[in-house]
């Protein structure tokens, strides 16, 4: 069955894993919301979790920002100079921040910094049994192991992207203001005019979605790391690297399908 | 107490336990032996609801495990100890907070009481000295040490042992025989070990089966299966099925 070599049941096998794994995921996830809503919250853990996903990656997410923000608003400045309308460049970049880079930079950043961590500790105790020694003892994987992330997931990362959206707006009014010479007032009075709640809305409710996918997946591949015959280092090792692919991918998916559903 | 009537577990096309039938009695010290890699372990894991048959059922005092959910099932697994052939200890918590974990997220014991209990446990272990120690830090026949004090503060009716000597040298396997030979002791304590160490098993039980391709092919006192004439029993004794 394994060496079939005829295209149409070589495409039928794949959908059908395919399936198979969007299913798993599925009842993962489902799995894991219904042991959100049932005691102990376990809020230690929780707490552990938002200082291990949030307060170390925020030197990365300063860092990422702030350059982030620099850089477009080097770009910006060339471009709108050439129409004369370098005025608006506070709004361009705290749009494009709000709305857009700053949700999925940062969530890429986290996915890169915890989410894969996340998995491979995961995996790791999936392999050495922890999974099921906790299990044996009558305590809920998914309650000790999964809710703890998910949770500090949804929390963490909005903060998170706040402060990524700050270090950019301040990495471009660096850029902006005292390397290109454009007023103070009016790099922020652009800005100030320009920002509605709905684009704070919708970065706070893409922070919010990224924060439960990166955390969903990343726990789900680490849970079921081995499964499909990669055991040991190497299944841990497809498992983070599955996890990182995936992780990236949906986040720049819902991005486009989140701004669409809140703009139109 | 345990009984296993016509069990069948595959994965995939692997057809691992083909029909496995067999009891084991209260207060009694069983083994299963046999070739690694055919089954063994996924019977151990049946036995404490980690596993779910495909067919045939696994009854404690009548009660069919498969049958289980919820709270049933957590107050079947309270009842259970399980030491995992590489002591499944976590990693990210020292000697002394791996066995108190059970006791604090479990019980509603005072930190004084945990404290007495994890050191009288770590005491019988002979690990006292390494209780601020990491799994990481101590010998593999250590960490399964720890995995049963981290078992046995909980009481447990039955424990389970997963390969109990495996991959450790004989002195420290005449340790861990030595612990559980002292667990046959505790009152009414049911031990179901699994292994495929000859004849090291054969001193600590009192009764021993055979799993071969699936099945149970031979039971008996640790004497009988000693003196069996089946063929297959006979090679395995001899070294000759691996």
């Amino acid at each position: 069955m394994d060496n079939c070599t005829n295209p149409l049941q070589i495409t039928g096998r794949n959908t059908i894993a395919v399936i198979r794994e969007m299913g798993r995921m599925g009842c993962f996830l489902v799995t894991s919301l219904f042991f959100l809503l049932s005691p102990p919250l376990l809020l230690k853990r929780i707490i552990k979790q938002m200082h291990f996903i949030g307060v170390k990656t925020i030197l990365v997410i300063v860092l990422t920002g702030s350059f982030t923000g620099m850089v477009l608003s080097l770009q910006s400045y060339h471009v709108l100079i050439l129409f004369g309308a370098e005025a608006k460049l506070g709004s361009i970049l705290a749009l494009s921040l709000i709305r857009e880079i700053g949700p999925v930079i940062t969530a890429l950043m986290i996915v890169g910094r915890a989410g894969s961590a996340l998995t491979a500790e995961i995996g790791i105790m999936r392999m050495s049994e922890q999974v099921d020694a906790l299990d044996a003892m009558g305590l809920n994987p998914y309650k000790y192991l999964i809710n703890p992330n998910l949770i500090a997931g949804i929390l963490v990362f909005p903060v998170l992207t706040a402060f990524f959206i700050v270090a950019g707006i301040w990495g471009g009014y660096l850029v902006a203001v005292k390397l290109t010479g454009l007023s103070s007032g009016l790099f922020y009075g652009a800005m100030a005019e320009s920002i509605l709640m709905l684009d704070l809305k919708l970065g706070l409710y893409k922070s919010v979605s990224f924060g439960l996918l990166v955390t969903w997946i990343c726990c789900y591949k680490g849970f079921y790391a081995g499964v499909g015959g990669n055991f040991g280092a190497e299944g841990v090792s497809r498992a983070t690297t599955d996890a990182v692919v995936l992780c990236s991918v949906l986040v720049l998916v819902l991005d486009y399908y989140i701004t669409s559903v809140m703009l139109f | 107490m345990i009984q296993i009537i016509d069990l069948h577990k595959k994965f995939g096309e692997n057809h691992v336990l083909r029909g496995v039938s067999l009891t084991v009695n209260r207060g009694e010290s069983f083994a299963l032996i046999g070739a690694s890699g055919k089954g063994k372990s996924v019977l151990l894991k049946h036995l404490i609801g980690l596993m779910k048959p495909d067919k045939g059922q696994v009854l404690v005092d009548g009660e069919d495990i498969g049958q289980m959910r919820g709270r049933k099932l957590k107050a079947l697994k309270d009842r259970f100890g399980i030491v995992f052939q590489f002591g499944a200890l976590f990693d990210s918590l020292t000697v002394y907070e791996n066995v108190a974990f059970p006791l604090q997220e479990k019980t509603k014991h005072s930190a004084a009481e945990i404290d007495k209990i994890v050191r009288r446990e770590l005491a019988n272990v002979d690990l006292e000295e390494a209780a601020d120690n990491y799994p990481a830090q101590i010998s593999g026949g250590m960490r399964k040490r720890v995995a049963v004090a981290r078992c046995m503060v909980m009481n447990p009716e039955v424990i389970l042992f997963d390969e109990p000597t495996t991959g450790l040298d004989p002195v420290i396997s005449n340790s861990i025989y030595h612990m559980i030979q002292n667990l046959r002791n505790t009152d009414n304590l049911t031990s179901f070990i699994i292994s495929h160490d000859i004849p090291g098993i054969f001193k600590v039980v009192d009764r021993v089966a055979m799993l071969h391709e699936g099945k149970i092919v031979a039971s008996g006192t640790a004497e009988e299966i000693q003196n069996s004439d089946n063929p297959v029993v006979r090679k395995f004794l001899m070294g000759e099925i691996e």
